[in-house]
């Protein structure tokens, strides 16, 4: 007989931790060919409520870290990652219904684009700040800071590379996010939360809320506390456009969507300009 | 011109401390940190490193602040000041307790005249309370017999630049002291900018202050070795102007052996050998002193120490 | 009562030296042609620590086709993030044998432990952690969407930083596509073999990096070598000069970093206590074997004398003695050359008039060590006012205003550092604008970054190391023409 196995339960991830959702509740998720995987938590508007606070206590330390430790830090994830990667392969293959040798092109490319938002942590300022050449006596200076609170939808195909496309430029550059993975294929996520969780990265920089996206982002689109919305996995336009509506009320940054974006081109400095706000500075220059 | 004040301080108006306080050089806050951490990076290994166990041992005011204290506390606390370890009579005793004033008279029976006894005064730790009342409370304390007396500078007046309130203060509560010594507290952790710590400091010193303190330990950050160090640099500097040495005392948030030795590397390359007493320098603390006992065992018998092997008060 | 510090050595035992090394070409260790070694020894003690190759012509030739090949058929064949990879490999390999590198650094090298711990090694890691990530993000650099390597780099490196200027050298180079051959100091060949080490664990491809230890002569017939397109040298301008000389007329892209004799400025108005740490940790810091140094004190008259006071009171206090101890601040001059060097122009200073104070420093009996001194009453035209000790001698001048002070910084044929000490912000900014420097320091001193651009003006030398204006060095930057 051959070994029974030890099944994981699949929990949300706040503040480092790994929380049922308060709500109690579950939801199935199946793979590719419709068997039962398992049953994922469905976060409920508090635990969105609860992902906000752990994001905005986990920003006040992330984003005044260096720009050399948070880099540290992604490498790090980066090194965790690639110890899972077989893990990884085997549940794109399961969720998604790929070829192994696609899933391991999918995980290949995510953990590669990972180390290359890695690599931007000290190095984005230099691309997208600049000093200016104001006319008068002044040395004048913009430099990207972190707009805070970031909440975001993962693509909803592409469990793996898409998620890792929308993360890693948020938190590279000093925010906090909470993410919505997939919701027919989350288990990626679950295993992202916890190459997190193993790595040195403060609690809260990311939480991971499985779940419904129209349950619960209208509640992250009006939040006060939330700074930005990243809306990229929403596949519904007329969704999409509450959304924003929503966010209005708050004057949040929208990031808009972008279903069937092609994963596996190189990215550009979009994502990373689009969670930064620019802060210039004048100072008399004078004996 | 010069760097430091060379004139003694003749003009105690608000404008005169105010020129006065304001006219002392800045502080850079980076670099000021990164000479702390330097200093920090010093070594201190065998022989050098049980000399500084025990040196810092009869620097503690042994403490005890909160509104449960009890006479039965304060006796235990002061059985414990002067025996620390009941397993080895080598153990210097600290160099004081510090107690609420209406325990000064507990704790000055249990003491005798062996050690220092230090009372709060001036409604600790807030400082908020009338002149009289601040006075009144001194006066008890000083009465019952306290030698020292631990007075907090009243922050509202500091920082909304009414100095000659909190100098005038300090003046007032150093005559009724009599020979008590007076340790002011600035309370560095409020004052927040290590240019209000420097001003501060030379407020107190030239009001009178016999020992300059950092914190109540009632407020975080209490005692850093920056701030420590910034404070060590004024009665340095003050002992340059007037030839008087004004002690230090560390308090607050200083709770390992390794913290203190640090504390003390630090006394001994801003100020040296003169301050390396506790006339001079003192930290106020309560479980600082069963990690130093710990320390100083594990030094004598050659293994790690336990939590069962120091006594608890 | 004293408080004396115990000794405190930090453990040899983390250390593993060869009794000889050959050299690193095309991922092994091989025997040198010339069959020739030369030894390296502990500047504290005299003590030989090994032996390691002479590299003569055939060992050069060999060492950059290895470099060519390696170039050629794997290198700038290989995609960005590959080479990024590597890089990053070895710099946690660098951060996993970091207390190994520091204690061999200051070995080889004399300097305190307590630098190669907490600065010299640190430093290492984080230059080719920065230059790892630029390898797959060329096209955003600012030198267009698809900037070319040049080939093989031939690089030349001082003593005075051994492995902190091997990776200020190496980490862009590659980065960049390029391969490298790299010749590190006759006195401190010793972790830049370890460094080799850390390619082979890292299994970096053979022939991307090659160091062939050597003295002048090696060095010189590495920049002079026909197949090599890019030359970066650090060092002494004398020689700087000399291989610009001979790298004119060839198609060899160059960038030098010279020496320097930067100018410290402390204003009435300074954070005191501050300001003499900066001025301690300016020419003191790794003995003053520092281009960068702020070796010309230029005091505001108004408050000289306070200064020189307070200066001379914290010099007490400084730790002369065994490098290994973790404890000591100034650990030993680098070889008997440079100590009579520093002797010699010390003594020009006193026969010239200025007035020499050192504290008490007793001085081991073996090895090379020269105590903290200060020149008080020296003026422009004085040696020790205008070249380079590259000791820990500090000459002391004034200035009245500060035009004067900028006058003074600039009247110089170097322009690598300045520092600036005031509690003045504009006044920084205004400083800053006018003095002639490639860095400038405003209340610190001696601050690097990989992220930050370092090189100098005039004849301190040309190019920049670190930072984006860093790339540029090992890149086709020029218009096709």
């Amino acid at each position: 007989m051959s070994r029974v196995d030890v099944r994981k339960t699949h929990k949300l991830f706040i503040g480092g931790a790994f929380p049922r959702s308060e709500s109690g509740r579950t939801y199935e998720v199946n793979d590719a060919k419709g068997e039962f995987i398992a049953n994922v938590a469905q976060a409920s508007r508090k635990d969105a409520r609860d992902a906000v606070l752990a994001g905005r206590a986990a920003f006040a330390k992330w984003s005044t870290a260096t720009a050399y430790n948070r880099g540290q830090v992604l490498y790090r994830i980066a090194e965790v990652m690639e110890g899972r990667r077989d893990q990884f392969i085997a549940e794109i293959e399961q969720g998604e219904g790929l070829s192994t040798k696609k899933a391991a092109a999918a995980v290949d490319a995510a953990i590669d684009r990972w180390v290359w938002y890695a690599g931007w942590a000290d190095k984005y300022a230099q691309a997208i700040g600049n000093t200016n050449p104001v006319a008068g006596p002044f040395f004048n200076f913009s430099i990207p800071e972190p707009t805070g609170v970031v909440a975001a939808v993962a693509p909803q195909d592409h469990s793996i590379l898409g998620l890792v496309s929308v993360i890693a430029p948020i938190i590279t550059t000093g925010n906090a996010v909470i993410v919505m993975p997939s919701p027919s294929a989350p288990i990626p996520a679950i295993t992202l939360a916890e190459c997190l969780a193993t790595s040195d990265v403060p609690g809260g920089v990311v939480n991971i809320l499985t779940g419904a996206p129209a349950e619960v982002m209208p509640w992250l689109a009006e939040h006060a506390d939330v700074n930005a919305l990243d809306l990229t996995g929403i596949v519904d336009e007329s969704v999409a456009a509450e959304l924003e509506r929503q966010a209005a009320g708050t004057v949040k940054r929208v990031q808009a969507p972008r279903s069937g974006a092609d994963w596996t081109s190189p990215p550009s400095l979009d994502r990373m300009r689009s969670f930064v706000e620019t802060k210039t500075v004048w100072l008399p220059v004078g004996i | 011109m010069s760097l430091l004040p060379t004139r003694p301080l003749t003009d105690t108006s608000n404008a005169g401390l105010k020129a006065y306080l304001h006219g002392l050089p800045g502080v850079d806050a980076v670099g000021l940190e990164a000479r702390a951490a330097t200093l920090a990076t010093r070594s201190i290994k065998n022989e050098s490193k049980a000399w500084a166990i025990d040196t810092a041992i009869s620097m503690v005011d042994l403490t005890t602040l909160e509104g449960m204290d009890t006479p039965g506390k304060v006796k235990a606390m002061c059985a414990k000041a002067l025996h620390p370890d009941p397993t080895d009579n080598t153990c210097p005793s600290v160099a004081a307790v510090c107690v609420y004033g209406d325990l000064v008279t507990t704790a000055r029976e249990a003491v005798g005249d062996r050690i220092h006894v230090a009372a709060v005064a001036t409604a600790f730790p807030s400082g908020r309370a009338s002149m009289d009342v601040k006075l009144m409370d001194t006066k008890q304390a000083v009465a019952d017999g306290a030698d020292e007396i631990d007075m907090v500078i009243d922050r509202g007046a500091f920082l909304s630049g009414n100095y000659s309130k909190a100098y005038d203060e300090i003046a007032a509560i150093k005559e009724v002291c009599g020979d008590a010594h007076l340790k002011v507290i600035l309370e560095t952790g409020e004052l927040k900018t290590y240019d209000n710590v420097r001003r501060a400091s030379w407020l107190a010193m030239e009001a009178g202050a016999d020992f300059i303190k950092t914190s109540t330990g009632k407020v975080t950050p209490a005692a850093t070795l920056p701030v420590t160090l910034l404070m060590l640099e004024a009665v340095r500097d003050f002992e340059t102007k007037t030839g008087t040495k004004i002690g230090v005392k560390a308090a607050g948030g200083i709770k390992t052996s390794k913290d203190a030795i640090r504390y003390l590397v630090v006394v001994n390359e801003t100020v040296g050998d003169a301050w390396l007493t506790p006339d001079l320098f003192r930290f106020g603390a309560s479980s600082l002193l069963n990690d130093l006992l710990l320390q100083r065992q594990r030094m004598r018998d050659g293994h790690y120490s336990g939590p069962d092997y120091v006594t608890i008060d | 009562m004293t408080f004396e510090y115990a000794p405190a050595p930090e453990s040899r035992s983390v250390v593993d030296i060869d009794s000889s090394y050959g050299l690193f070409i095309n991922g092994e260790f091989v025997e040198p042609a010339s069959n020739t070694f030369l030894k390296t020894i502990n500047p504290a003690t005299e003590e030989v620590l090994s032996e390691v190759a002479e590299a003569g012509k055939a060992d050069v030739d060999a060492a950059v086709q290895a470099a060519r090949k390696a170039y050629n058929k794997t290198w700038s064949k290989m995609a960005g993030k590959d080479r990024a990879k590597y890089i990053f490999r070895i710099a946690r390999l660098i951060q996993e044998r970091s207390r190994e590198l520091a204690v061999l650094e200051t070995l080889d090298n004399g300097k305190p432990i307590r630098e190669s711990r907490d600065v010299d090694i640190p430093l290492v890691a984080a230059h080719f952690f920065y230059h790892a990530g630029w390898a797959d993000k060329l096209e955003f650099a600012g030198y267009g969407p698809d900037p070319k390597s040049l080939g093989v780099a031939a690089q030349v490196i001082p003593w005075n930083f051994p492995l902190l200027m091997l990776a200020w050298k190496i980490a862009p180079a590659l980065a960049c596509g390029n391969t490298v051959v790299l010749k590190p100091a006759e006195t401190t060949p010793l972790t830049a073999l370890a460094f080799a080490d850390i390619c082979q664990q890292a299994d970096l491809p053979p022939g991307v990096v090659n160091i062939i230890t050597g003295a002048g002569e090696t060095g010189r017939m590495l920049v002079e070598h026909p197949d090599v397109n890019k030359v970066a040298f650090t060092g002494s301008t004398e020689v700087g000069k000399a291989i610009q000389r001979a790298v004119a007329g060839t198609d060899k892209k160059l960038t030098l970093e010279l020496g320097g004799k930067a100018a410290n400025i402390v204003f009435d108005d300074a954070p005191v206590d501050q300001a003499i740490e900066g001025i301690v940790n300016g020419i003191y810091f790794n003995q003053g074997h520092v281009c960068c140094a702020g070796s010309r004190l230029l005091l505001q008259e108004s408050i000289a004398e306070e200064v020189i006071d307070a200066l001379k009171r914290r010099l007490g206090t400084l730790r002369l003695g065994d490098p290994l101890d973790k404890n000591t601040d100034i650990g030993a001059i680098n070889s008997r050359m440079q100590l009579n060097k520093i002797e010699e122009l010390t003594k020009s200073g006193e026969d010239e008039g200025a007035e020499r104070w050192s504290p008490n420093c007793p001085i081991p009996d073996k090895g090379f060590w020269f105590p903290p001194t200060v020149f008080t009453n020296v003026t422009q035209a004085h040696r020790i006012a205008r070249e380079e000790i590259f000791g820990p001698v500090l000459s002391v001048l004034t200035f009245r205003t500060p035009e004067e002070a900028v006058e003074k910084a600039n009247n110089t044929p170097f322009g690598l550092s300045t520092g600036i000490w005031t509690d003045k912000g504009s006044r920084i900014l205004w400083m800053a604008n006018k003095v002639r420097s490639g860095i400038v320091w405003a209340n610190t001193f001696n601050r690097f970054d990989p992220t930050s651009p370092f090189g100098g003006y005039k004849e301190s030398g040309f190019g920049r190391e670190g930072g984006v204006q860093g790339l540029g060095a090992y890149l086709h930057v020029e218009d096709p023409s």
